[in-house]
């Protein structure tokens, strides 16, 4: 068992829960706004791959970061205008962003690259590790916190940032408010589609970083829908955490254990497919036993008693 | 004048909602403001709200042109609104909800126990004490109205709009709230209060202020007018009595023995509720609604299975079978809130009418909807519903033309037996007249109805035995003839029946 659940296993699990945590809490905001943002996946992606086009062309980490951000930006600003003003349906929005971040980005890397399936760099630098003084001389403990990319602890940086903004402060406050009865909010003069949209690039911004953790971080090279459903789960784990910053991190926190846990297990002779499984039947469990519990259930059955 | 409304005009196509309307406002005067469903008292009052611009028309404060372009411009000059649905935010404290959109902060943070504080001395200041901390999920429909008025006064309005502001409230509530519009009209506030309940408006009313058909028909002192003459106003003409005809009571309909829900609190909902409704007979049922009046409804309708206990109808035991076994025996469901069961708002009239008529109007399964159309077509000519078209989604129908609807619709399923559940809330004189008539005319076609309404004129009405509920039991049996109001209200608030 010791060899089993070593500190590079907790360390594999931060790295890993990375990407689905930052997408958590773009998922949570939006859905905190009353935008089930179903195109995490597809913006994540959109991140991870604009994340290499940045470092392939400018060569500085930090211009590629910064890069991935204004795509993903682009592309829910894409979401917030079809859904917020156009007022189409949330979830067949996020699905066809999903489809196009596919595509789009599988054509972009024959284009751009001229390569088939993935793109690989050996000249490519990636996110730099960063050891935290102190910390990173703490036997095991050191071993786990320290040596990540300088992401993996901005992702915990911001769930504290969030849960404070959400619950002490008057735009987190009001923010709350627009997505648990957005008709009273605007009765108030509460400009509610400038906040919608306000969450929207939030969550553009945070999936911009999930992607370049993603292509940067944890490898350095693109694969064609790297993601592998990633985007999905960070949005099982926004309803988990019933989009509260925290709670997300916390069920990102079981998911990415169960990502590495099957990394780890593949180690135990265990059929590659089979331990992959592992994080997607935690999932349908966790869903079973949280299934009718939630905010949006009550924000739900309030509404609909009224007008 | 505080306020006036100068000739406003809205026309929303060719449907004129408001024509030509003028309406005036004191300082410190409660202005009552009534109509039929639909008569465009609404609109006035969005009008004067922001919600809504006028097509003409102006509006003076203090003597002043001004023009409201959103809710947030007339909040500035001090009006505010309360709504007919309350526009809360139910996961949220009292606090929270009483300051949103002006927070007490400090930098960018939000001072919650700043907000408790000022919303405490609010309330005590006003005479409407609340808990700054509770949820307002938790709390009764009094309180919620309650924290409606007060994040309207602590948005300092000086002019309050209530919509329907005793709709959903228990005659006791009601009372608290008359005393308390009345204490601020005293400290300077003005109201504006829609209202249907002539009784309620005779009893705080300054002036009185009637729409029909969106037109003006006249501004009268409450003192110089009665219940009568002004629902005459109303409806444009003088209101039929409705006359009971004696008739036999038949074989029972319905019989309920025994029937215990217990829930997950630790009150039961329903304890051993027993009774029965014959042919040709109308049971009322009376109670402050959250006594196990909807418990009951759902375990009669097969929308709750009881734990004990058996529903029989027409012999025929239906404990615990489906909803559709039930009506296909021989029920009907005028629901009581008609937004949660009795209709689907994003579907049209005809849609909605035709929910639970549609077996009758297919052929291999392919509606015939020329047939339906007619159907529906009668009902809307019969009861006098207000509606664009056919086609018309229900949302944008009023609640009391919504009503008259289901109420057409659930009387059409021909069934021996019907549920009533508060068939007349929020209905304006005119409508309730029609709903009554035919309820009473089911009656006396040897229909079994069960009426279930916190309004107590309307039980002692229309019913022939009243029942009274109390904590999920039935604490009393009366003969309408005999019975008084006393004696019900007594009951309803859990006394022992007298004599």
């Amino acid at each position: 068992m010791d060899i089993f659940l070593d500190a590079s296993l907790f360390a594999t699990t931060l790295r890993m829960v990375t990407p689905i945590l930052l997408a958590a809490l773009g998922g949570a905001i939006c859905a905190r706004v009353g935008l089930f943002n179903v195109g995490l996946e597809g913006l994540v992606l959109i991140g991870a791959f604009s994340a290499i086009v940045g470092n392939h062309f400018t060569g500085n980490v930090f211009a590629a970061v910064m890069f991935a951000i204004v795509c993903s930006l682009v592309f829910s600003i894409l979401f917030g205008f079809m859904s917020i003003q156009l007022k189409a349906n949330v979830i067949v929005v996020g699905i066809a962003l999903n489809f196009l971040a596919l595509g789009l980005t599988t054509f972009s890397l024959r284009a751009i690259f001229d390569v088939k399936g993935a793109y690989y760099n050996k000249d490519m630098v990636g996110l730099p590790k960063w050891d935290i003084p102190v910390i990173k001389d703490i036997p095991w403990v050191g071993d786990v916190l320290s040596g990540h990319s300088p992401l993996v602890y901005l992702s915990i940086v911001l769930v504290i940032v969030l849960q404070l903004f959400l619950f002490k402060t008057v735009t987190g406050f009001r923010l709350l408010a627009s997505g648990e009865n957005p008709t009273a909010a605007k009765s108030l003069g509460i400009k509610v589609s400038r906040i919608q949209y306000g969450a929207v690039l939030m969550c553009g911004v945070l999936c911009g970083l999930a992607g370049a953790q993603l292509s940067l971080g944890n490898v350095t090279m693109f694969t064609e829908g790297m993601t592998s459903g990633r985007g999905f789960i960070a949005l099982v784990a926004t309803m988990l955490g019933q989009s509260n910053p925290l709670g997300v991190a916390a069920s990102s926190l079981l998911f990415g254990f169960m990502d590495a846990l099957s990394i780890r297990l593949q180690g135990f002779a265990l059929p590659t497919h089979f331990t992959m499984m592992l994080p997607y039947i935690v999932t349908i469990a966790a869903m079973l036993f949280f299934k009718d519990k939630g905010y949006m259930q009550e924000a739900r059955k309030s509404n609909e008693s009224s007008r | 004048m505080l306020l006036q409304m100068e000739s406003i005009t809205k026309s929303y196509g060719s449907v004129i909602a408001n024509n030509q309307v003028h309406f005036s406002l004191k300082r410190g005067e409660i202005h009552a403001l009534v109509g039929e469903n639909g008569a465009g008292k609404t609109t006035l009052m969005r009008i004067l709200y922001g919600m809504e611009s006028p097509t003409s028309g102006e509006i003076l404060l203090n003597g002043k042109p001004v023009s409201f372009a959103s809710p947030a411009d007339a909040i500035k000059h001090k009006i505010g609104m309360v709504h007919q649905h309350f526009m809360l935010f139910p996961t949220f404290t009292i606090a929270e909800n009483i300051v949103i959109g002006r927070e007490p902060s400090k930098g960018v943070g939000f001072d919650r126990k700043a907000a408790a504080a000022e919303t405490e001395r609010l309330g005590k200041l006003y005479g409407m004490p609340i808990d700054p901390w509770k949820k307002v999920a938790d709390c009764s429909m009094g309180m919620q109205q309650r924290v409606e008025i007060l994040k309207v006064l602590y948005q300092g309005a000086e002019v309050i709009i209530l919509d329907e502001p005793t709709g959903v409230l228990t005659p006791l509530e009601v009372k608290e709230l008359l005393v308390a519009i009345k204490g601020l009209a005293a400290q300077g506030k003005s109201f504006i209060l829609i209202s249907h309940k002539l009784q309620e408006i005779m009893e705080v009313a300054d002036r009185v202020t009637v729409l029909r058909d969106g037109k003006l028909t006249g501004t009268v002192e409450a003192k110089d007018t009665n219940a009568e003459h002004l629902s005459r106003l109303m409806v444009g003409r003088d209101l039929v009595h409705i006359s009971r005809y004696q008739i036999s009571r038949g074989k029972p309909v319905l019989e309920v023995s025994n029937v215990t829900i217990r829930g997950v609190k630790t009150k039961p909902l329903l304890s051993d509720v027993s009774l029965h409704v014959n042919e040709g007979e109308i049971v009322g049922i009376a109670g402050i609604s959250g006594n196990g009046q909807s418990e009951l409804i759902q375990a009669i309708s097969g929308l709750m299975k009881p734990e004990a206990g058996t529903v029989k109808l027409l012999g025929e035991n239906m404990t615990g079978a489906s909803v559709g076994a039930i009506r296909s025996r021989g029920l009907a469901h005028i629901p009581e809130d008609r937004y949660q069961w009795g209709v689907a708002k994003d579907a049209t009239v005809t849609e909605n009418g035709l929910m639970g008529h549609a077996i009758k109007h297919q052929k291999y399964g392919v509606l015939n909807g020329k047939g339906i159309r007619q159907m529906v077509g009668e009902w809307v000519t019969r009861f006098g519903i207000k509606t664009g078209s056919l086609s018309t989604r229900a949302q944008y129908l009023s609640g009391g033309n919504l009503q008259k609807l289901i109420v057409a619709r659930e009387l059409a399923q021909k069934t021996p037996f019907i549920i009533a559940a508060e068939p007349t809330r929020g209905v304006d004189v005119g409508a309730m007249e029609i709903i009554h008539g035919e309820l009473l005319k089911k009656r006396e076609e040897r229909g079994a109805i069960l009426l279930v309404s916190s309004e107590l004129t309307e039980i002692l009405k229309l019913s022939d035995r009243i029942l009274v509920m109390y904590e999920g039991k039935i604490v009393g049996e009366l003969e309408a003839e005999s019975a008084t109001e006393e004696q019900i209200s007594l009951l309803m608030a859990g006394g022992k029946a007298v004599g």
